[in-house]
This record gives C-alpha cells, structure tokens and sequence, in this order.
C-alpha cells in the first residue's frame, strides 16, 4: 500500500512541510540568481510569521540591492536615503515603543555612509534590530570597493585588488558595534547552507525577542555573496565566500546577554 | 495647561508653542543661534508635560532622518536648526519632499557662505525658497517676524503640514530668535493617539492589519513614466499651495508711492525706516511677504500701479529680489539693499539708501 | 518506515542558480534541459528519491520550493 501511494496523495495541504511564508509577497525577487538576500529576507519574514507580528513590524529599507526589500516583505515599510536606516528607526520606535523596528541593510549603506548613525544608535541602545548584510562590495553601483571589501579581493574600483596602504583596511562592523555597551545581542551567520538557514534564522528570532524584552540594539550580520559583483557562478561564489569571507569575518555570537563571547 | 502670557525668546517661544501643539518628537544638533530651542525643551521635560521624546542626535543628518521615520508614522516631528545644520539635511529634506512628509523645521539663519557667522542673516532664502536639495521640490516656507509669530507659526506650520503632506520650514533669523517679547500662548493640546493617527493619516506606517494593503512610505520610483507621474502629482500640489496659501501683510501702503518688500528682522527695520521717510514726506509702505514660498506674487503685483519703484530690503546680497522682479513683471524698478555676513542694517541706513540711492539715485 | 516527499517548484520564478543542488541528501534534483519563460533552466525532482528533508527549499533564495512528505 505504502509504496503505491501517488505523487498526487503526497502533495496535498495536510503533508506540507515547507512552504514560502506569506510575509514575503508573490513578487519575484529583484536580486540576482543565487544572492543571499532573498534567503536573508525570508528567514526574518519566517520569524515576523512565526511570532505573529506583522500588525506590529515596520521595517526599514536601506538603499542598495535591497531597496525594494518592501516590494518582498509583506509588512509596512519605509524606505530609507543611503546609510540612515538607523536615524529612521530611532525615531519609529521611540515614538512606537510597542512596535517591533527592524533595518535591513548593505554594508556599503551600514558601514560606510552610514557609520555613524549605527555606531549612535547602537550606542544609545536603540531597542531595534539590524540586519547587516556583508557581501564584501557595493552591489547596485556595479561592484565597486565597499569598507568590508577584502585585503586583494578585486572590485571596479580596486582592479588590481584592494591594498590597505592606499585603499584601508577591511572594516569589522560587527566587531566594533559589539564593543558598545548599548548593544545586548551581536552575532554573524550566513545563509548558503540549510544549516547556517537554519542558525540564521534562529539568531534573527533572537533578536527580535531580545527587541521586546527592551534590552538595546541587536545586530544581526549576515555574510552573504555578491556573485555578480564578484564575477562568479552563485555556488563558486558561495565556495569563494567560505574560504576567503569566513576567515576574516569568522561565523558564530560575538556578544550575547550583554557580554562579549569569549574565543 | 491653559493660556499664559509670557517673555520669551524666539527660540523658547518656538520650543514651547511645540509642546502646547501636541508635538510627538523633536530632533535635533545644536548650533548657534538656535541651541536654545532643544535646552527649553529639554529643561521643560515635555516627556512629563505631554509624553513628547526630545532627542538629541549625532548630527542634523541624522535628525532630519529621524524626522523621516517619525513623520513616516503620522507622528508630529520637528527639528531646528540654522544654516549650515540646514544645507546638510537638505538630502533629507528631498527625500521627505519625495515621499510626501509632514514635518516642522526651524531655520534661525545665520550669516554664511562657510561656517560663516553666527550673527543674523536672510542669506537661506533661495536655500529655503527654491527646493534646496535635489529634485523638483518646495518646502512652504513661513517667515515670522516676531517672537509671538514663532510662537504662531509652528501650530500653523503642521496645519499646513499635514494638509499637503509636506515639509514646512519656519524661516526665522538669529534677530528673532534671540530677542525677546511678549508671548500669548494658546492651551495646552493632547497629542494625537494611535487611533487618531491611523484615522488622520491611513498612508502611514502603522503595522499592516489585516483590514489594509501594506502603507509604503518611500520616494523611489526605478520607472522614469511613474517617476514622472509622481513629479506631475507634486507639482500639482505646490499649484494649489500657490493658489491658496498666500500669505502677507502690507503697512501703510495706501498712499505709498515707493513701496518696501521686506520680512523677518529686515521687516521690522524697515518699519522704523518708514517712520524717519514720512516725516520726510516721502510716503513708503511695506509689503511683508509671510510666506516665502508660496511667494506673494499677486497681490505684490496689483501694487505696482500704484507705486514708483520698489526696494527689496534684505541680510543678504540680494535674493528675494529675484522673486519680486518675476512678481512685477519689470513694471517698476526694484532694487535690494541689504547688509551680509551677519550685520543688521540700521533703519538709517535703509532710509538714506531709498530716499539717495534709489529716489534721487 | 520511511518518508516520502515530494517537491513542488515554482517554475517561472526559479532563477537556475544551483544554489539547492549540492545540498539534497539523496541528489534527486538537477537543473533541467528546459528553459522557462525568464529563459533559466529550473530544478526539479528527477530520480524521485525526495525524502522531504526540506533543505532544498530553505536555502533556495527565491523560495520558490514547497515541500510535502509523508511516513510510509
Ligand atoms: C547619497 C548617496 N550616495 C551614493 C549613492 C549610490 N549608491 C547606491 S547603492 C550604493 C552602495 C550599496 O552597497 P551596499 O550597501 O553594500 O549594498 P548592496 O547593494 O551590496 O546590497 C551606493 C554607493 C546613493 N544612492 N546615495
Ligand atoms: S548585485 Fe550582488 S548583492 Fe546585488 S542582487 Fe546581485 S548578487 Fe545580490
Ligand atoms: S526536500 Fe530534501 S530530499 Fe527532497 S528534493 Fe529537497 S533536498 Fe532533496
Ligand atoms: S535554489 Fe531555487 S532558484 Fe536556485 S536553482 Fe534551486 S530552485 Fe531554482
């Protein structure tokens, strides 16, 4: 009997496992084939469904690849100039307390032109949470050098490859942030692996239930590829991204309860 | 808390009419002349009186910003500033303007270009007038000038605000929100609930139920055909701003046969000015624009048949004058007087300059 | 026991990037010959060894997999 049992019995609403959430709309991703910013998106939409908070999300826009990230997200949203995501959010939820406040952004938005209203409003504890989405480049401009640009990684505008003594170093956002004392929660994942999906999505619950508990600014970064910008296949880029991104910028928490993780 | 009669700076007149109009945050960077502002609002403990956040951000980038998420809310937000505080929010402003935001900003300008001075000036107005950051925009631009309008104009400024859903600046100088006079505030207003706000402003970002599509607030448009839809949109509203939110006083004009334009500190110079020509026997009035933009165009120009020739007074090297000499259309002669980099003229000054210069000139 | 699943791909919004591809247990998926109307091949369940694991569907980027599975 068992082994008779047809495509047509299986596929039916009662044996759904898996199935995309519908806080992420029926709009088809503007991003590349293989970049991790859908994958960044729905697992935060997974768990604004799971906690049943849409009524009381708003999420904030950067600009970058994902500046039509509310054009996906199934939720209200406002959308951001270059690199003031935070600015935004500190207002929204200190006029909307109870609301959960989150900003997605790139790290050209976050951690170039943007510097210093994350590191301002992580330092006065905003209780939001970031999403920092590390690809190492500048994705919508056409890959140019981005602060997290690796020591010889090559960009438009590192064509020969990024040499710190004329072009700095590679920028530890996360690391920095994680050295303010108004941040409670600070941790890196990925997500090109259903493992490393899974942990992200995890930490991103995390954080949205550190947001409601008041506790300060929570930070999320996700090392994700820019294989366009890198010139790659999605899954060389992937590959590139584990043997070159991870040493530098290695996975895991870097500060939890308040407390620095010790190495 | 009900009407008072109060001595007041500018500034803390402008701070406190924010407080009895139910402002829901303010944001903002100091710098001079206007720091006192948020130090009055700080001082008053508005989070106590009303529930109001006072936030004092990492620079006028960011404020304008936070103005943008708040405004984005339906929240009643404001900033002030002067400036150079002013020319780097412009991204911010341009972006509101985009969106179509609410909010009150506060211009106590001082004397530039640069870091400049920070003695008064009128050298913003095409700052303020013209758009002042990228793209096809206006803000609707209110220049008080007294302390009780300070007062006024904030009230007035979000009634305009939210009608057009769009930026307003106060245009003050460092003369008016330094001096001080006497204020007759209004009572104490309840700042707006959530239900309220959803009911007034069901575009804003609020938390999507089920009972509405998702509120998007955002000035992107990658579509040049629907980016253009949005332009033609906007300025079919700064049309009807135009048509109807006019705003200007004239003094002793009557009789006049020269005419001053003046307003802001440089409005109240003349008036002194008007008083040492007419025991001259020269006859001037003074045609004070209240809104800078909308510019009073037509009613300055049914004046022209009337007078000889106009003279811009301005703390600048001559900008309004470029909006008056559109409004006559080259009926009568206009020209500027005006003192730079912080100085005020004295209304001897003004007076010698039209009855020399100008009538005999 | 053993479980069973089954794959369902929207394929018009499958962008052919592979990403899903090294990461079934039971390698049951590959790109297919076929183009759709965006021009990308797409993934599907060729060999019919889906177990329902779902690691498919959570690291596809565009979630454009759904997942059923049942105990047999
Ligand atoms: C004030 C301003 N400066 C520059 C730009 C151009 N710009 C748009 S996106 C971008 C970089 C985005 O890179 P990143 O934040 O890393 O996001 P990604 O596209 O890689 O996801 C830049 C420089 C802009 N829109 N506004
Ligand atoms: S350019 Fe890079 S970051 Fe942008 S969508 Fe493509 S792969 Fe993703
Ligand atoms: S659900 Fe698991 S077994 Fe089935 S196709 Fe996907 S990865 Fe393979
Ligand atoms: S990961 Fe998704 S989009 Fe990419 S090939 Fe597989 S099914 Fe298609």
């Amino acid at each position: 009997m068992a082994d008779t049992i047809t495509k047509a019995e299986i596929i039916n609403p009662e044996n759904l496992v898996y199935k995309k959430t519908s806080m992420m709309t029926n709009n088809v991703l503007s991003y590349c084939p293989g970049c991790g910013h859908g994958t960044a998106h729905r697992i935060i939409m997974e768990v604004i469904d799971e906690m049943g908070l849409q009524a009381k999300t708003i999420g904030v826009a950067p600009v970058g690849c994902s500046v039509l990230a509310y054009d996906f997200m199934n939720i209200d949203m406002q959308q951001a100039a270059h690199g003031r995501a935070p600015a935004l959010a500190t207002a929204i939820k200190r006029l909307h307390p109870e609301k959960t406040v989150f900003t997605y952004q790139g790290d050209g938005d976050l951690a170039a032109i943007g510097t210093a209203e994350t590191i301002h409003a992580a330092n006065r504890g905003e209780n939001f949470t970031i999403f920092f989405i590390n690809n190492g480049i500048y994705g919508m401009t056409g890959g140019q050098m981005a602060p997290t640009t690796l020591e010889g990684m090559k960009s438009s505008t590192t064509p020969y490859g990024r040499e710190w003594q004329r072009m700095g170093h590679p920028l530890k956002m996360t690391e920095l942030i994680a050295q303010l004392p108004g941040t409670y929660y600070v941790t890196r994942q990925a997500v090109h692996t259903p493992v490393s999906v899974r942990k992200a999505k995890k930490a991103v619950r995390t954080a949205i239930e550190l947001q409601q508990q008041n506790k300060g600014l929570t930070f999320v970064e996700i090392v994700s590829n820019c294989n366009s910008g890198w010139k790659m296949t999605p899954v060389q880029a992937n590959q590139w991204m584990v043997d070159n991104m991870f040493p530098f910028y290695p996975l895991g928490d870097i500060k939890v309860d308040g407390e620095l993780v010790k190495k | 808390m009900g009407k008072e009669l109060k001595l007041m700076k500018g500034n803390e007149a402008f701070a406190e009419a924010a407080i009895r109009a139910g402002v829901d945050g303010y944001f903002g960077y100091p710098i001079t002349p206007q720091s006192e502002v948020m130090e009055y609002l700080t001082a008053e403990k508005p989070h106590e009186r009303t529930g109001m956040i006072v936030l004092q951000a990492e620079s006028e980038v960011a404020s304008i910003n936070m103005l943008y998420g708040g405004a984005a809310c339906g929240k009643k937000v404001m900033t002030s500033s002067s400036s150079p505080g002013i020319s780097l929010m412009q991204e911010g402003i341009s972006y509101m303007a985009g969106a179509e935001l609410p909010c009150v900003l506060l211009n106590v300008v001082r004397g530039g270009p640069g870091l400049g001075t920070i003695q008064p000036s009128q050298a913003d107005y095409f700052q303020s007038t013209k758009g002042g950051g990228h793209g096809d925009y206006h803000t609707i631009v209110l220049a008080p000038s007294s302390v009780q309008e300070m007062y006024d104009y904030v009230e007035l400024g979000y009634e305009l605000a939210f009608k057009y859903r769009t930026p307003v600046m106060v245009q003050s100088d460092g003369a008016i929100g330094q001096m001080m006079e006497k204020v007759q505030t209004g009572d104490q207003k309840i700042r707006l609930t959530e239900e309220e706000i959803i009911r007034n402003c069901p575009w804003a970002t609020t938390g999507k139920t089920p009972n509405r599509e998702r509120n998007i607030i955002t000035s992107l448009n990658l579509d040049s055909l629907v980016q253009e839809k949005h332009n033609i949109k906007l300025q079919k509203k700064y049309r009807e701003i135009e048509a109807v939110e006019v705003r200007f006083e004239k003094i002793q004009c009557d009789d006049a046969e020269f005419l001053f334009v003046a307003y802001g500190t440089s409005a109240r110079i003349c008036l002194k000015s008007i008083q040492i020509l007419r025991a001259k026997g020269i006859k001037v009035g003074l045609f004070r624009p209240i809104t800078l933009y909308p510019f009073p165009k037509e009613p300055l120009y049914k004046m022209v048949k009337n007078v000889k020739g106009i003279l811009s007074v301005e703390m600048s090297a001559g900008q309004m004058i470029e909006d008056i000499k559109l409004a006559v259309e080259c009926k009568v002669p206009v020209y500027h007087f005006g003192r730079m980099g912080g100085i005020i003229p004295s209304p001897t000054e003004v007076a010698d300059f039209l009855e020399h210069q100008f009538i005999k000139g | 026991m053993a479980l069973k699943g089954e794959i369902v791909v929207d394929i018009e919004k499958c962008k052919g990037c592979e990403v899903c591809l090294a990461h079934c247990p039971t390698e049951t998926i590959a790109m297919v010959d076929a183009v759709n109307g965006k021009g990308y091949h797409y993934m599907q369940d060729i060999h019919g060894k889906c177990t329902g694991c779902t690691n498919c569907a959570v690291v596809c980027p565009d979630g454009v997999i759904t997942v059923y599975r049942v105990k047999v």
